[in-house]
């Protein structure tokens, strides 16, 4: 059989399929798939807005940056202010996703009995994800104005002095992740109650009937009903939270100095934010950021693949 | 994990096993205590947000609640800015991304769900790495890119972006729901001579509704608040979106917190409606994607 004739064969029986999935492969490798590649040989060459390739008025200027090989790389890691900002960013995301989980499953198993004010306390704690982010973001800033906030009125109305929530460089990262948590709570709430709900509730009277504590139902029903959800939301969230841009982009712009900033948020202050704009260093920080997360990734699959999870 | 369990255990401490939903009363007390607490968490920063708003401009930062109800920050934001322009490209941009985004997610999550084809791993993979992908790696290139193409400051070109945010996760949420469909369904489609697209579009696409609203729904929500992509592609008052909008509200040279408050509440609102609207699936839609994923 010739090659010509599996191909024709091949389109034959899955041309429906291929034509299915077209649009978003498509889409996937103009948009992400050219500018990876981009990004990545941008990373290697010492490109920044002064030699790029631009239009002023009628002028045309051809791009004039070299290809300088790993420079960048070497440059970025040998400097501490990329190890400071993993550092935090590292703080930032597994603090945050602790935080966050711990309090949407505690949430979650609350609402999962029978109580009165049920479906009011479900409404109420999902309202923030019904808030655009960058809405509620803003409002926590007015909430934190430091003369102003409310937060501060009533810290002096209890007489206590006013804290510098986003002014001082440890209470504005305590800030953020407080700001973070009360916006993830919604998501993993919803996903681990939906959880909850899928383990059949006669496992739960099979053990009352064979007198398990309300300690050992919890360890021994509810911990390994939810192992297929938790293991899903929880990278999912470290990821989101790892790039969550606009929290910290919009609350404390990275500041005081750069103590809140996270590796996104430092990336896209380098190529948009600073001047001279410095595209390679951005795309360098760019690919070093990608690279991180496809590790944790790649460990936390094999971790869960360990424990017999089909993930 | 295993430490929260403390919740539940303070609810039963007495050496009694009690079944689950019976409690003693402090453990009740305890149990609303908390929830109530967590309820007031949620809900005062955006009440305080609409209780600001009506408030004179002036008073943006008093602590007491209205004195001198106002609409003049609505009529303010409304006359005297460009907010109503950015609202239109805002809803311009997120309804193409919306009707597109769950069209091709549905397309994929149903392809990948029902048929084996040569290079669906590879398909999903891409899926699953592409919505782990830093915006930081991104913007720079894409600007470039979309620069070349004319389509900076286009609404078009914030539609193709956003496009490839929210299709790889709405994908694998489509995938999830078509897997709960039982597959007899597609059979009997293709008994009555329907080819694989009929049988998609017109049986099994409607049955999908609850996870299209769904997929829609985290669409829109992911494009109306989009924030590092807007502020970068979109520049000049009159293309800006409402994300990049508010921003001129309140930044280092203004401080008009008054205008703030009224225009976040119009944007609040569009997505809320779609919240509401959209939450009854939610849990199924989100759970059977991930479950499943």
């Amino acid at each position: 059989m010739t090659v010509a004739v599996r191909v024709r064969r091949a389109l034959g029986t899955h041309w429906y399929a291929w034509t299915m999935v077209a649009p978003v492969v498509l889409v996937i490798g103009v948009i992400i798939g050219y500018p990876l590649v981009r990004g990545v040989f941008l990373s290697l060459t010492d490109a920044n807005e002064a030699n790029v390739q631009r239009d002023i008025g009628v002028n045309h200027i051809p791009a004039t940056y070299k290809f300088t090989g790993l420079d960048n790389y070497q440059a970025v890691l040998s400097d501490s202010v990329f190890w400071d900002r993993l550092g935090w960013t590292v703080l930032w995301t597994v603090g945050c996703v602790s935080i966050t989980f711990l309090a949407g499953l505690t949430l979650a198993n609350m609402l999962n009995r029978t109580l009165r004010g049920r479906t009011f306390y479900r409404l109420a704690l999902i309202l923030p994800w019904a808030v655009p982010a960058f809405i509620s973001v803003f409002t926590w800033r007015m909430l934190y104005n430091e003369k102003n906030g409310i937060l501060n009125k009533l810290l002096a109305g209890g007489g206590i002095d006013a804290i510098p929530w986003l002014n001082d460089p440890t209470w504005a990262k305590l800030s953020v992740i407080a700001v973070n948590v009360w916006l993830g709570v919604p998501f993993m709430l919803v996903a681990l109650l939906g959880g909850l709900q899928s383990i059949p509730g006669e496992l739960y009277e099979a053990a009352e009937m064979d007198g398990a504590s309300a300690w050992q139902r919890f360890r021994h029903i509810t911990v390994p009903g939810l192992r297929a959800v938790s293991s899903t939301v929880i990278l999912l969230s470290a990821i989101w939270t790892f790039n969550m841009f606009p929290v910290i982009f919009l609350l404390t712009r990275g500041g005081p100095g750069d103590a809140t900033e996270i590796l996104v948020t430092y990336a896209y202050r380098l190529s948009f934010v600073d001047s001279p704009r410095n595209f390679s260093e951005s795309a360098t920080w760019g690919v070093l950021i990608l690279v991180l997360l496809s590790i944790v990734a790649v460990v936390y699959r094999r971790a869960l693949r360990k424990q017999g999870e089909v993930w | 994990m295993t430490r929260t369990g403390t919740t539940r255990t303070r609810t039963t401490r007495t050496p009694k096993t009690r079944t689950r939903n019976q409690r003693s009363r402090p453990a009740s007390i305890g149990l609303h205590a908390t929830l109530a607490a967590a309820a007031v968490i949620a809900v005062f920063p955006p009440l305080w947000l609409l209780v600001t708003s009506f408030k004179p401009r002036t008073d943006a930062f008093s602590t007491g609640v209205v004195t001198h109800f106002t609409f003049a920050n609505y009529t303010h934001v409304l006359a005297d800015t460009e907010f109503l322009t950015w609202f239109k490209n805002s809803v311009i941009i997120v309804g193409l991304t919306t009707v597109l985004g769950v069209f091709i997610a549905a397309t994929t999550g149903y392809a990948v769900s029902r048929f084996r084809f040569p290079g669906m791993r590879p398909l999903m993979w891409l899926l699953l790495i592409t919505q782990m992908f830093p915006v930081a790696v991104l913007i720079v290139p894409l600007y470039n890119l979309l620069a070349s193409l004319g389509l900076l400051n286009q609404p078009a070109g914030l539609v193709v972006t956003y496009l490839t945010i929210a299709v790889p996760f709405c994908a694998w949420m489509m995938k999830g729901y078509f897997d709960t469909i039982p597959v007899e369904i597609d059979e009997s489609g293709r008994v009555d001579g329907l080819n694989p697209f009929g049988t998609f579009w017109r049986l099994v696409l409607p049955l999908a509704r609850p996870g299209l609203a769904v997929t829609g729904f985290y669409t829109f929500v992911t494009a109306w608040a989009e924030v590092a992509y807007a502020s970068a592609f979109m520049t000049g008052e009159e293309n800006l979106t409402l994300a990049g909008g508010l921003q001129t509200f309140v930044n280092q040279y203004t401080n008009d917190w008054g205008s703030m408050t009224a225009a976040a509440v119009i944007i609040a609102v569009p997505a809320a409606l779609v919240f509401a609207f959209a939450q009854r699936h939610l849990v199924s839609g989100l759970t059977a994607g991930t479950t499943k994923g």
